[in-house]
């Protein structure tokens, strides 16, 4: 189910490339662990960020998560949609509810993450240990 | 004892039942040098009747029977005995924090109608359900601020409670903030050339208190426009609420702490008082403290419950707003009370007649020889006055006539020896008025 | 429903909207004797500029009215007085009436902080007995009442260390906190500007005295901790910890929310403890009022003592005066002496009891083991060492019909009792933490076992009850999400 275009993170994260530009998002596994999601915060568009460090944070009533770069770069632009309507996170984790492009400085990062297979195999080996 | 609510035979089949033989099994988890062996030294046990004596003997210590004109944060002023009433009130008085929303929906409405009427008074959009008091309320909106600027200066007014602005020096300590004050006018108001000199593009916020100190209010558009001139944020401090029903509310301001001491709160030597930050809705995630929000419940019933609390120490530990867990619910909830009593028409009556009195009392104090009036800014209920004598040497001959009189201002102000602040309220009465002008008359006659 | 049910029946309460939704033009619910002195214009005495006009919005509503909203409002909340209130951590006890009474006495509530001393030596003898009292009770040397509430107390405390430690040379890096701790720790640490490490807890949910070595350096400022900690369990190796710390030259601190469980039986000051804050909401029985007023005074050992803040109470010759000339001071932490009022009610309180006050905590404890005993065959326990006033139950058995912590909490509302404090602490997934006080009888312990016990049975044959509740109450389940998601924080005319 996790789309095989993108790369995953421990953390939950995703990222599509599109040339040097990065799309990042959260799980639909995160999403279903936070709960109802009612905040996003998330960086400005220019702020440099770097690979496996908290940009921004996603909320839920009685949680907050902090959202790790799977990437270094530089912000390009930011989901605004997210501001009025944190639930779209819920309802379209993999597709409107992107969180931040980024523009790569080091290209090479991605190759680091898992992909879609490793990450559906890393998530059935949490949710064995959590049911155990 | 008679809190207690098990007899001796009670105790013992508990015990049974939990298969220990002695009670001190019961602390078997302690290490045995640690387990107090001899009765703790303190005083009692006392019957309700001892205490009530007891305290009816501290009482009398005190300043019974004293007419005081101290104000300088702590006001006097009528409290209507339907708001201790209703406070007492067991499901106000002995009932928790609202987390368990539906069976704490009195707290709930209540808080929700006391940051209705914060934002009514001071003109902001969100308000919250209180801080320890005014001092703490105005430390952690400069805490905010630099939340909300990522900078570092802040510029706060030497005439900002001088208590108000130790409790800032400390809280600022062991954090990037750089605090800088500065000073005040022949007016009594916040010098605006010397802020406006001070600001760059590093002050996080500009702040000041009205009426101030002095008991002054100070120009709240026009410090507004220097600090969002350089992208710093104006914080207002509030120290005597009632004059918010008469004087300009603090609306231009960013962030509003204030001390609702006044709506309801006896002086108490010092606390319980409210603290309170209100401020504009953009700012909310930035904000300490609780917050009650209406919502509907799962038969589409309007209900409240606490909210955004994502901000709080519970959830966000060492990332919060603030360490704020316990903050003074029922003194919120007692101004709430007195301030639906007075209502829109009380609470503009009240503060008409302590513009009045104030303004009587200072008319009545200049026809005293030598004595006149130290700053000429608008003041709502206290003044200082410059006296041709120390203002202790006045006091003790005013406590002789059972007078608590003018505070001496040399003990935050070196620079202001011999000036007293004098507050009256609604309580004052004409006639103490003239017994005190009488009395500072009397005093000052006296020979060296 | 079960028969169990002996202690809830339904009640009518009266619906009330807002106070704003009741206001019509003209009705007020105070009036002020006439002026005696001429009136004034006010925009002509303060200018144009200054003033305002009436406040926009403000309630219009007589006497009569407000008493009747806030009676009825007041019916929708549960309170101690209405029954058991076991969230742990919190003591929920009996509030006693007198000590509501004197904190009102004329000459008590009606003093003013800068009243000449010689004028307040009543106000200033109560906040020097109540010091002696919590430092004997203590074993500590010193005691500061300045601080409003315990994470405020929490705050003065590490800035003692602080500049204990800074007049030792170097005021160090960070501070331990164990994970079972509550979030005021962090947070405060943080103000303090310290860097907070989290510590594990060992198997038996105890600070680990041996990996403690390894962490303490030279680095480590202090390490918090609560005792009894919030599992309800005495740390046995505290001593221990204390001289691990010391031999390094941290300090130890001791968060005192659950002094409770150790008055008149164990003195943190005898254990190693060098600073600790009291929440005088909890164990001395002042009122939570829905969230507070609190006070969270801080005891000492002597070498923090020429830290504490100022002003400090000093007696000489019988007579009291306020000391504010101390050069080491770490300043002020709240403007005044601390919510006076709120330490005359303890002060009321700890003189009722005098040194009986070790029957009450002993109770705390005879009640929380009680309870223990007999819900522990249907919920499950995580930690098995002995408990002091606290037990902490998880949810794990009942998650299995998929019933948490929440449900059961929820559906003891149907019964008559305020729920416990679920999820804390965090190191237990689903946790159900009780905490009954000294306050209660036998019978209402009972009646708890019974719900609990009725509850557990109900989420094994019919969860979907469970999980629905309450069924009694006023409102349901409230929509959370929607609250966070579209916050409405305030009333606006037409909403």
């Amino acid at each position: 189910m996790y789309p095989t275009d993108c790369r995953y993170t421990k953390e939950h994260e995703w990222i599509k490339m599109d040339g040097a530009i990065g799309t990042i998002g959260i799980t639909d596994y995160a999403q279903h662990e936070l709960g109802d999601v009612v905040f996003v915060e998330l960086p400005q568009v220019g702020a440099k960020i770097e690979a496996g460090q908290p940009f921004g944070t996603v909320e839920s009533v009685k949680a907050v998560s902090e959202i790790y770069s799977p990437v270094s770069g530089e912000v390009a632009e930011t989901n605004s949609v997210l501001g009025n309507e944190p639930e779209k996170i819920n309802q379209d984790p993999h597709g409107a509810a992107w969180l931040v492009k980024i523009k790569l400085s080091n290209l090479t990062e991605v190759n680091s993450l898992m992909d879609a297979a490793a990450y559906q195999a890393y998530i059935a080996e949490k949710q064995k240990e959590t049911s155990a | 004892m008679r809190y207690l609510p098990k007899s001796d035979s009670e105790r013992r089949e508990m015990l049974r039942a939990i298969g220990l033989e002695s009670f001190d099994q019961l602390f078997q988890a302690i290490p045995e040098q640690y387990r107090l062996k001899q009765t703790l030294s303190v005083p009692g046990p006392l019957s309700e009747m001892e205490i009530i004596e007891y305290f009816r003997g501290r009482s009398a210590e005190n300043s019974r029977g004293y007419t005081s004109f101290l104000g300088a944060g702590v006001y006097h002023h009528h409290r209507s005995v339907v708001t201790d009433a209703l406070l007492q009130r067991g499901e106000f008085l002995t009932s928790y924090t609202p987390y368990q929303a539906e069976i704490s929906q009195g707290t709930l409405q209540a808080i929700f109608e006391f940051q209705t009427l914060m934002c009514q008074l001071t003109g902001q959009e969100v308000s919250n359900a209180s801080m320890y008091d005014g001092s703490t309320a105005l430390t952690e909106a400069v805490l905010m601020a630099e939340r909300l600027t990522a900078r570092q200066r802040v510029l706060v007014a030497r005439t900002v409670h001088p208590e108000y602005r130790q409790v800032l020096a400390t809280y600022a300590k062991n954090t990037r903030l750089r605090i800088e004050e500065f000073g005040f006018t022949s007016s009594g108001q916040a010098d605006l050339d010397a802020i406006r000199k001070a600001v760059d593009d590093n002050v996080a916020a500009v702040v000041v208190q009205s009426p101030n100190f002095f008991g002054v209010l100070e120009q709240f558009p026009a410090l507004a426009e220097i600090a969002h001139g350089c992208g710093a944020l104006c914080v207002v401090a509030i120290a005597e609420a009632v004059s918010l029903g008469i004087a300009r509310p603090p609306a231009e301001a960013d962030i509003v702490a204030m001390e609702a001491q006044s709506f309801g709160l006896p002086p108490s030597y010092g606390g319980p008082y409210a603290g309170v930050i209100a401020t504009k809705e953009k700012f909310v995630r930035q904000m300490p403290g609780r917050l009650a929000g209406q919502t509907t419940d799962n038969q589409g019933r309007r209900g409240f419950v606490l909210t955004l609390a994502t901000r709080e120490q519970h959830i966000r530990r060492e990332k919060a707003t603030s360490n704020i867990c316990t903050n003074q619910a029922l003194c919120a909830l007692a101004a709430t009370i007195h301030l639906c009593l007075l209502g829109k028409r009380g609470l503009r009556e009240q503060a008409g007649q302590n513009v009045a009195k104030a303004q009587f009392a200072l008319a009545q104090m200049e026809t005293i020889p030598g004595v006149r009036r130290a700053f000429t800014g608008p003041v709502f209920n206290e003044f200082v006055m410059e006296f041709p004598r120390s203002v202790k040497m006045i006091n003790a001959e005013l406590l002789k006539s059972k007078m608590i009189g003018p505070m001496a201002l040399g003990r935050f102000y070196p620079e202001l020896t011999k000036r007293g602040l004098v507050c009256v309220t609604e309580t004052t009465t004409r006639e103490e008025i003239s017994r005190l002008v009488d009395g500072i008359d009397r005093a000052l006659k006296i020979p060296v | 429903m079960s028969e169990n049910i002996a202690k809830a029946g339904r009640h009518v309460n009266q619906s009330e909207g807002l106070i704003f939704e009741k206001s019509s033009p003209g009705k007020r619910g105070m009036e002020l004797p006439p002026l005696d002195v001429p009136a004034v214009d006010a925009a002509k005495a303060l200018g144009a500029e200054y003033v305002r006009e009436g406040v926009e919005g403000f309630p219009e509503v007589s006497e009569i009215e407000v008493v009747r909203h806030f009676t009825r409002i007041s019916t929708w909340n549960y309170a101690i007085d209405y029954g058991m209130y076991p969230l742990g951590s919190c003591t929920m006890k009996y509030n006693p009436r007198v000590n509501e009474f004197v904190a009102r006495l004329e000459g008590i509530a009606t003093e003013h902080p800068y009243q000449p001393v010689e004028l307040s030596q009543g106000c200033l003898r109560v906040l020097k007995t109540l010091e002696n009292i919590l430092a004997e009770v203590t074993g500590m040397d010193a005691v500061t009442l300045q601080p409003a509430a315990g994470a405020q107390g929490e705050l003065t405390g590490l800035l003692l260390i602080r500049a204990y430690l800074e007049s030792k040379g170097n005021p160090r890096k960070k501070v331990l906190i164990p994970d079972s701790a509550h979030g005021t720790n962090p947070a405060t640490a943080v103000i303090a500007g310290y860097a907070v490490e989290n510590i594990k807890s060992d198997a038996n949910g105890e600070i680990d005295a041996a990996r403690l070595v390894e962490t303490v350096n030279e680095d480590v400022a202090a390490l918090m901790v609560t005792n009894p900690n919030t599992l309800g369990i005495f740390e046995q190796n505290i001593s221990e910890i204390a001289e691990i710390l010391h031999a390094r030259g941290a300090l130890l601190y001791m968060d005192g929310a659950n002094m409770n469980a150790l008055a008149g039986i164990a003195r943190p000051g005898d254990f190693g403890v060098d600073v600790m804050h009291l929440n005088l909401h909890k164990t001395f029985s002042t009122p939570h009022g829905g969230g507070g007023p609190g006070a969270g005074p801080v005891a000492v050992k002597k070498i923090l003592e020429p830290f504490l803040p100022t002003p400090v109470v000093v007696e000489k010759d019988g007579k009291f005066a306020l000391d504010h000339n101390r050069p080491k001071t770490i300043g002020r932490v709240k403007a005044f002496y601390g919510n006076f009022g709120v330490l005359v009610r303890a002060l009321a309180y700890a003189l009722a009891y005098g040194p009986g006050m070790r029957q009450a905590s002993e109770d705390a404890v005879l009640n929380a083991n009680y309870i223990r005993k007999a819900l522990e065959d249907v919920y499950e326990l995580p930690y098995k060492l002995p408990c002091m006033h606290e037990v902490v139950f998880s949810d794990a058995r009942q998650k299995k019909n998929g019933v948490n912590t929440m449900d059961i909490a929820k559906r003891l509302i149907d019964y008559g009792f305020h729920p416990y404090t679920t999820a804390f602490p965090l190191i237990v997934p689903g946790a159900l933490m009780i905490e009954p006080t000294e306050s209660e009888c036998k019978e209402e312990c009972d009646q708890f076992i019974d719900a609990m016990r009725s509850i557990a049975e109900e989420a094994a044959t019919n969860p979907e009850l469970v999980k629905t509740a309450p069924h009694t109450t006023r409102v349901g389940r409230l929509d959370e999400v929607t609250a966070a998601r579209k916050p409405i924080l305030r009333w606006k005319p037409g909403q």
